[in-house]
This record gives C-alpha cells, sequence and structure tokens, in this order.
C-alpha cells in the first residue's frame, strides 16, 4: 500500500514555518489554467505541470497557480490568465511547454506580458 | 482525450463546477476478470430526473452551470470502445457518482497513464477542495487523502511544491510497473460489474 508518510510532511511543515500561506491573498502573481474539456484535450494538464514544475525549480514564494472552466473560446485552447500585481490581466492561447515557460519567466516572473502570445490585453477576467 | 487519466481529470473538474467540497476517486483494475473501473463520487449539488437523462447528450449544454457538455459523452465514448459502459447516479442535493467500466485488455481501451500527474493537477487547481484518492491495480494499492495531509500540514499550502511531489512520488512505481496491457487477458471475458 502506497501511502504519503507523516513523517515526510511533518518534514516540510517544519522547513515552511514562519512562510506565509499564499492563499490568504498575499501573493504577487496569480496564474489561473483553463481547464475545461476542451482545455483538457487541447493539453491544458501539460500547461499546469510545466508551471508546477517552474514554480517548483524557481522556489518562488509569491505566485499562485490554480484552474478553471472553459472561457468559451475553446478552439484557442490551451489558455491562461496571468495576473501580476499592478498590471492588467493578460490571456494567453495557443498554449505549449515552450510559450508557457516564456511567459513564466517575462510576465510571471519579470513582470512583461508576452504579447506575441496573448490574445488581446486591457480588458480580461478570470471565469 | 489521449489517455484515462485526462478524462479523469475533466469528469473531477465538472463535480468541482457542481460545487463538490469533496471528491471521492476509486479506480480498480483486475486483469484476471478484465475489467478496469473508475467512479468519482461528489458531494455536490446533484442533478435532477431531467438532467440526468440528458447529461450524455453532447449537444446538451448549459454553460451557467457548467456541469454538462463533451466531458461525459467523450468518456462514454471511451468506454464503449472498450466494450464498457458508464453509469451515472445522482440526486438533487446528494452528489453525483460516475462509474466508467473498461473491458481492460481490449485493444482500444485507453491507457490509464499518468494518474497521479492529474491528481497534484486538481489539487494545485482546487486546493479548497478535498480529494479522498484510492487505487487497486492488480493489488497495487495506493490510497491518498487530502484532508489527512492538510491536518498534518496544519495551514501550509497543500499546494506547496514539495507536497506535490510527495504525491506524485506515490504513483511513480506503479507508472512504471502498468506500461500497458498484460498479454493473453480473456478476449472474450465478461465485464463483471
Amino acid at each position: 500500500m502506497a501511502k504519503l508518510k507523516i513523517e515526510d510532511l511533518r518534514r516540510i511543515k517544519e522547513s515552511k514555518k514562519g512562510t506565509v500561506n499564499l492563499r490568504e491573498g498575499v501573493y504577487r502573481a496569480k496564474v489561473t489554467v483553463h481547464m475545461g474539456t476542451c482545455g483538457i484535450a487541447a493539453g491544458a494538464r501539460t500547461v499546469m505541470n510545466t508551471l508546477m514544475t517552474a514554480i517548483g525549480e524557481k522556489k518562488t514564494d509569491d505566485v499562485i497557480l490554480t484552474s478553471s472552466g472553459c472561457a468559451g473560446l475553446c478552439s484557442q485552447e490551451p489558455m491562461m490568465t496571468v495576473e501580476v500585481e499592478g498590471l492588467s490581466p493578460v490571456k494567453y492561447v495557443y498554449l505549449d511547454e515552450e510559450k508557457t515557460m516564456k511567459i513564466f519567466r517575462e510576465h510571471v516572473i519579470g513582470g512583461k506580458p508576452v504579447a506575441e502570445y496573448a490574445i488581446t490585453m486591457g480588458s480580461e477576467t478570470t471565469y | 482525450m489521449e489517455d484515462l487519466s485526462l478524462h479523469l481529470l475533466d469528469i473531477v473538474e465538472n463535480t468541482t463546477a457542481a460545487g463538490a467540497t469533496l471528491v471521492e476517486i476509486y479506480v480498480r483494475q483486475d486483469s484476471e476478470k478484465n475489467r478496469l473501473s473508475i467512479t468519482v463520487r461528489d458531494n455536490g449539488r446533484g442533478m435532477d430526473l431531467d438532467m440526468l437523462a440528458r447529461v450524455r447528450d453532447p449537444f446538451t449544454t448549459t454553460r451557467t452551470t457548467r456541469r454538462v457538455g463533451l466531458g461525459i459523452p467523450l468518456l462514454e465514448q471511451a468506454c464503449h470502445e472498450a466494450e464498457g459502459h458508464l453509469d451515472i447516479m445522482s440526486e438533487p442535493g446528494s452528489g453525483t457518482e460516475v462509474t466508467a467500466i473498461f473491458r481492460v485488455n481490449h485493444i482500444d481501451c485507453k491507457p490509464l497513464a499518468d494518474i497521479g500527474l492529474t491528481l497534484v493537477t486538481l489539487i494545485a487547481g482546487n486546493p479548497d477542495i478535498d480529494f479522498k484518492y484510492e487505487s487497486n491495480i492488480d493489488g497495487d494499492k495506493i490510497t491518498m487523502d487530502t484532508r489527512e495531509i492538510k491536518t498534518e500540514l496544519d495551514g501550509i499550502d497543500i499546494a506547496d511544491p514539495e507536497v506535490l511531489a510527495l504525491i506524485r512520488n506515490l504513483f511513480q512505481k506503479r507508472r512504471v510497473n502498468s506500461s500497458r496491457h498484460t498479454a493473453g487477458g480473456q478476449i472474450n471475458g465478461e465485464i463483471e460489474d
């Protein structure tokens, strides 16, 4: 029976002592991957995995990752919406691993939106 | 969808849209009985008889609730392709249970593939929802419950990369071992419920 070991969880808990839980609203950037049927079929899980790995490797402590449903633009999936503090949210379309990494580096971390992969800029909301 | 782990991700995303706070996932494979079943049970708002009758129809879609669409029809198609079937039980107010059954050594049975990635994707994307997961792949058992994990973490975000890595690790062994179907199964075996 494979099961998580309590001591592993306790070790993580100890190592994070004193850090803030980002879900409590103290994040600088939020990335939402659109995970409708359309998104999943087009590769949204790969996008999510790329971001989870990038956040883990970079050890970023001010970015939260979340998922949402179909945004109604199924033909342009996989999509994600990036919200960085002080900037307008940007919706990115036709994503793959490479584009996701570029957006992560330049927009999520660097604060500079990647216009070439954005569907539009200035009036986006998260669904 | 390329594999069953993606179907699973899709079906569970439906349950979160139905307002579920707890999602239970059971995967059972019994190659001797030539049977694979995936059950997803939620405590969401459920469906009435009318919706239940229409939920398999891909052209029935209520955009406002997002409870239906192509997810169920595509999963049912995957079941049918592997001589299986899809059961849906639901009642308003008491959640929904979806069970997908496959003949596991059917040539058109999609592989389970990366269930661990599906699970961490669900947890990372929906940290406020609890997930209970149990699988038994020909005796190889994996169990996980985010309620227990959250209790141990005591306020630390469950979507923390280190926690997600631990959860994925649970599946590493199984992923290596489950390289598609076992040879010489009962091609004409009946699927037992």
